[in-house]
């Protein structure tokens, strides 16, 4: 749809790679996160997303892997009505599956009401798909997401507290300091359909929400990142992240216990090392990973359900289902970016 | 084979006339087919160039069924339903010197524009730039060069592809420089959409969706425009195709002997007639090859004009320029080769089951072919009953033309058993055996010249019908433009203040001005201009209403009323006393309708007041003063001097009028110049049958000139036979002419243009084509004559020695 448009500038506000934050506010260590006003939209910051991954099952246990995001960019802080708005919407859904992988693009403007988030109720959404929620809290949201070739319609309860990341969501990025605001629901259970081909296929599982907000999120050395969402048989979680730095890799991340205790991992403490290196859609990514927490005695292998998890959209990225196996069992969903 | 190869083409060698006739004829209907091709393709592919140029070729689009604009709101909902849709905010943006079409766009939904492709390659596209203040405008060079003298625009980016008078930017810098906000022109349907969304229908019922065949009213308008030319070129082709038959029927008639003593010598019957296809073939190559190169020629010197028809009649982009395309000359020669195996088949049947040894016989020949002819007026009389019954039955344009082909080729195919009829009831009021004979020898030779006539019938008919609706129109259009243009001199502002200062001077000068001040809309998703007007006598004295209730324009001028033009009146079925509804909460009565001969678009009349009051930024630039016609030079000096008008800016009535007349002559100019080659061709069809005949008149002539009727008696009667046949076919082309006229004025045109016109009769026209005819056969007959003139006796003779 953006072929004719050099589109890269846009999309890499989107990702995150935007390293100057002129005129943008900046997240703050000593800023306490409050709800429900966090849950919407921080136009003062330059880019923020809704971001939501589940693993899922049909009743035959064939595993899948759904993605809805909502990504909000600003050209400059603050919102105007109409289409002078300077904020832009982008939407990425994916669908996963151990043979197919599906994934679809939404943008819109901001300031005409096509995209958008409001808090009371809570709703998110760009064109027909939504995120939104019968209150104001993110406890119990109805998903859905549609495209030419698949579509998804899911009910999430979440069963456990918001988690705030690193020091109560102040989330450092770099050595250099570069920070952004982070919270997530790890443990929503949801149930609902995927459709797949045409076919209407009934599905339950677990799904993984993330809030993140920022304006200058990498330091100007860093290309990318691979970002982890575990969860493990025993009921814990673990999120952890590695930014791929010219000067040394900087990592860092969260273990939350079966009861929502969350401790923020030290710089280095999460360790992840690439077992395998594929090419996918003409790019060279790792798929298979090491991934290891001695602190918590954990050593798991992160295999895709499915490599070639390839989000063709305009800032293509890897992003899909993983399986875990070692130390300990379970299910995640691992994205890499910057590889392209 | 070589031997019998060479035998059959030594004929040629004998009688190059013949063979120059020949591939003159069928070059001549080459010619005029593929010039007429290609001028529709030259026309067709500018459309589709500037359609593709805007990336909105191929695909549907929403627009307001009514009304000049689509909420905002609704296109939210419409993509929160889950439709795919691209917004497109468009509209007259008013400069100080012109006025330009400025189109805003959501640079994340529009599909791919390919004029900006270069651009949007290049270092000088930054998407940001473009979104953020100040944007971005984007023109083609020339408009860019001036867009840049102006001050407190943004930046502007140059697209050589894009139309000439057309700027590109975000949606929200259009809204800014048109002054609307909140409002969109049309949704573009993009390709790719969800399975299961909710109909459109259902989701927004104001809003009417148009797939792209139908999408510009120009194209769909320039389709009948082509579709005529198609028709022309056809006929011109047939006509064409009838010089053909009769030159290959000559040439397969003079060497019967040949094929008979080949076939005697040993030659197959099938290694004869693969000899005679392969020249047939040789002949359309060469032919075509040539009417090819002709017809490049020809649709050359016709594009400028019909370019300039296009552009002035329906606002149709339409270059100049011609190209070879290879398509072009393959369909060139494929329809040479299709019609010489059309006029030549005949002839082959005929030498394929040609009696090895029987007699020549010319007269079972005649014979067969009079009973023949009966079955073909029957097929004529059917022909021309399906077009009756297919307009009856059909609308729209293919219907009319089906109409036309039917009673056209109905009348031509019975024309023979018509002709034969008066000539048997002329031959009752014979008096002397001469007169008889000579009666009696015409009926004979019509089998023969059937084909020649019948070229010439539809030549002659084309000629009256399209003349008529020619010369019908031009005076139907003179007298419009004498109510239409009644202002004595019509002055044009730079821009809205000048156009307010304008105003406020004719004032205080005493000058009686109307403005004239028009906003652009939508019915039915169709362009509707509405015009505001004061009340003044101007209107209701001079204004050419077709019909209206007789306080129309009070009614009017109390903003309790609309008037519409024919267009629309005859596209909607909306008269008199129906109600128009202009938008949601504004529906006027229908007091009357107008005749409206400029544009093939929709338009009405309200009352200013009303007008302003919805819509306050409507344009205020154009003025139509009224002041004694010996004042008006001295106005534009005056205007010249105090508000630095420039000339082009002010026009008076007369010249208004002569250049309205100037693009409507030229419309027309290829229509006649088609017109007269069809008759040249007729008249070249005469010529060859007569000459096909020449080889069976002797034997007929002898007995005549052996009972004491001299050469020169008899040189004379051939010319008058061919002079008398043309008069006759003339008379039976009259009506003819005229019923093609009244279809093209009542059914082409109400089809085409939207409007009817009335039917003037011009009988000094029939009178000249009379004479144009006459001439053609005498002159046609002239070289058969003096050949008989100066047969030797002895040639005569020899026929009772030894007939063929």
């Amino acid at each position: 749809m953006l072929c004719w448009l050099p589109l890269q500038a846009l999309a890499q506000g989107f990702a995150g790679l935007g390293t100057n934050a002129d005129g943008y506010a900046i997240p703050e260590r000593d800023y306490r996160l409050s709800f429900p006003q966090d849950h919407g939209p921080h136009p003062d910051f330059r880019i923020e997303w809704w971001y939501l991954t589940a693993n899922l099952q049909d009743q035959h246990g064939t595993p899948y892997g759904i993605q809805w995001t909502l990504f909000r960019s600003a050209l400059q802080p603050g919102e105007a009505e109409g289409w002078r708005s300077p904020q832009l919407w982008m939407a990425h859904a994916g669908l996963t599956s151990a043979t197919r992988h599906f994934s679809a693009e939404r943008l819109a403007r901001g300031g005409i009401g096509q995209a958008g988030v409001s808090t009371a109720p809570f709703s998110a959404w760009i064109d027909d798909w939504r995120m939104t929620a019968p209150n104001a809290t993110l406890n119990q949201l109805k998903l859905s997401a549609t495209d030419a070739e698949f579509a998804y319609d899911l009910t999430l309860t979440a069963e456990g507290p918001l988690i705030l990341h690193g020091a109560q969501g102040y989330s450092v990025k770099s050595r250099e300091g570069q920070a952004s605001y982070y919270y997530s629901q790890p443990r929503y259970t949801l149930s609902g359909t995927v459709t797949l081909e045409g076919q209407v296929i009934p599905v339950t599982g677990q799904a993984w929400l993330d809030r993140e907000w920022s304006s200058q999120p990498l330091s100007s050395g860093q290309s990318g990142w691979d970002w982890f969402s575990l969860s493990l048989d025993s009921g814990a979680k673990l999120m952890g992240f590695r930014l791929r730095d010219d000067a040394g890799d900087f990592t860092s991340g969260t273990w939350i216990t079966p009861d929502g205790q969350a401790t923020a991992l030290s710089p280095g403490a999460f360790q992840a090392r690439s077992l395998e290196v594929q090419t996918v859609d003409g790019t060279e990514v790792p798929t298979r990973w090491e991934v290891r927490l001695p602190d918590r005695d954990l050593a798991v292998e992160v295999t895709p359900l499915n490599p070639d998890s390839w989000m063709d959209v305009s800032f293509a990225y890897w992003e899909g289902p993983v399986q875990v196996t070692g130390t300990h069992q379970g299910v995640g969903y691992l994205e890499m970016t910057g590889y392209r | 084979m070589r031997a019998t190869g060479q035998a059959l083409l030594s004929h040629w060698r004998r009688h190059p006339g013949q063979l120059l006739l020949l591939v003159l004829g069928l070059a001549m209907a080459t010619a005029l087919w593929s010039a007429v091709q290609a001028i529709n393709g030259e026309a067709r592919r500018s459309y589709d160039q500037a359609a593709q140029q805007l990336g909105a070729a191929q695909i549907d689009i929403l627009v307001p069924r009514a009304g000049d604009g689509i909420a905002l709101s609704r296109y939210v909902a419409l993509r929160r339903a889950g439709w795919q849709l691209a917004p497109v905010l468009e509209g007259r943006w008013r400069l100080p010197d012109r006025s330009v079409t400025l189109q805003g766009i959501d640079l994340l939904s529009h599909p791919p524009i390919p004029a900006l492709a270069q651009l949007a390659n290049s270092d000088e596209m930054d998407p940001l730039a473009l979104l953020q203040p100040p944007g971005r405008l984007i023109a083609a060079p020339g408009l860019a060069r001036y867009l840049r003298t102006l001050p407190d625009l943004p930046p502007v980016l140059e697209a050589p592809d894009l139309p000439p008078d057309r700027v590109i930017t975000d949606i929200a810098l259009a809204e800014e420089l048109l002054n609307r906000s909140g409002a969109l022109s049309r949704l573009l349907v993009l390709r790719e959409q969800s399975p299961g969304l909710p109909p459109l229908s259902t989701l927004a019922p104001e809003l009417i969706r148009q797939a792209p065949s139908e999408k510009t009213s120009a194209q769909r308008l320039t389709d009948s425009f082509h579709l005529n030319l198609t028709a022309f070129g056809l006929l011109s082709f047939a006509v064409g195709l009838f010089i053909v038959h009769g030159m290959i029927g000559l040439a397969f008639e003079q060497r019967r002997g040949l094929f008979r003593t080949l076939r005697a010598m040993g030659v197959s019957l099938r290694g004869l007639i693969a000899l005679l296809l392969v020249e047939l073939i040789l002949l359309a190559l060469l032919a075509g090859g040539l009417g090819l190169i002709l017809g490049f020629f020809l649709a050359g010197a016709l594009l400028p004009d019909v370019a300039a028809t296009l552009r002035g009649l329906y606002g149709a982009p339409v270059e100049g320029g011609l190209t070879l395309r290879p398509l072009w000359i393959l369909s060139g020669l494929g329809m040479a080769l299709a019609g010489t195996f059309m006029a030549g088949g005949q002839a082959l049947w005929r030498v394929a089951r040609l009696p090895l040894l029987s007699a020549p016989g010319v007269q079972s020949w005649s014979a067969r072919a009079r009973s023949g002819h009966r079955w073909q007026a029957l097929g004529g009389a059917g022909l021309a009953v399906v077009g009756v019954l297919s307009v009856l039955l059909f609308d729209g344009l293919l219907a009319g033309f089906a109409l036309l082909a039917g009673i056209m080729l109905g009348t031509a195919l019975a024309l023979p058993v018509v002709l034969s009829l008066l000539l048997t009831l002329l031959q009752r009021s014979a008096r002397g055996p001469l007169a008889e004979w000579v009666w009696s020898d015409m009926r004979a030779q019509l089998p023969g010249l059937s084909l020649a006539l019948m070229a010439l019938l539809l030549a002659i008919a084309a000629n009256i019908g399209v003349g008529t609706m020619v010369s019908s129109f031009r005076l139907t259009f003179l007298g419009w433009m004498d109510q239409r243009l009644s202002a004595e001199l019509y002055v044009t502002a730079r821009n809205d203040a000048e156009g307010a200062a304008l105003q406020e001077w004719f004032r205080q000068e005493g000058i009686r001005a109307l403005p004239i001040r028009s906003l652009d809309t939508r019915y039915n998703g169709t362009p509707l201009r509405v015009y505001g007007v004061i009340d003044d006598a101007t209107y209701r004295g001079n204004w050419p209403i077709l019909e209206a209730t007789t306080d129309s324009w009070d009614r009017i001028a109390e903003g309790r009323a609309i008037l519409i033009n024919e267009q629309l009146a005859r596209r909607f079925d909306l008269w008199t006393g129906d109600i128009l509804t202009l938008q949601a909460d504004w529906e006027l009565p229908i007091v009357g309708v107008y005749s409206d001969y400029g544009n093939p678009n929709g338009q009405a009349i309200v009352s200013l007041p009303d007008l302003l009051e919805r819509a306050p930024d409507i344009p205020h630039r154009q003025f139509g003063l009224r002041l004694p016609p010996q004042d008006v030079a001295a106005l534009q000096s005056r205007l010249q001097d105090s508000f630095g008008l420039p000339a082009s800016a002010m026009i008076d009535q007369v010249s208004l009028k002569r250049e309205s007349l100037a693009i409507f002559d030229k419309t027309f100019v290829v229509t006649g110049a088609l017109n007269i080659l069809t008759l040249g061709v007729a008249g070249f069809a005469i010529l060859t049958s007569l000459l096909t005949l020449w080889t069976q008149r002797q034997p007929q002539l002898a007995p005549v000139w052996a009972l004491g009727v001299t050469r020169a008696q008899l040189a004379r009667l051939e010319i008058l036979r061919s002079v008398l046949l043309a008069v006759l076919t003339w008379a039976i082309a009259l009506p003819l002419g005229l019923a093609l006229a009244w279809v093209l004025l009542s059914v082409i045109n109400v089809e085409a243009f939207g409007w009817k016109l009335p039917l003037f009769l011009f009988p000094l026209d029939w009178l000249r084509l009379a004479v144009l005819a006459i001439l053609a056969a005498a002159l046609a007959a002239l070289i058969p004559a003096r050949r008989l003139r100066r047969l030797p006796p002895a040639d005569l003779l020899k026929v009772f020695a030894h007939e063929r």
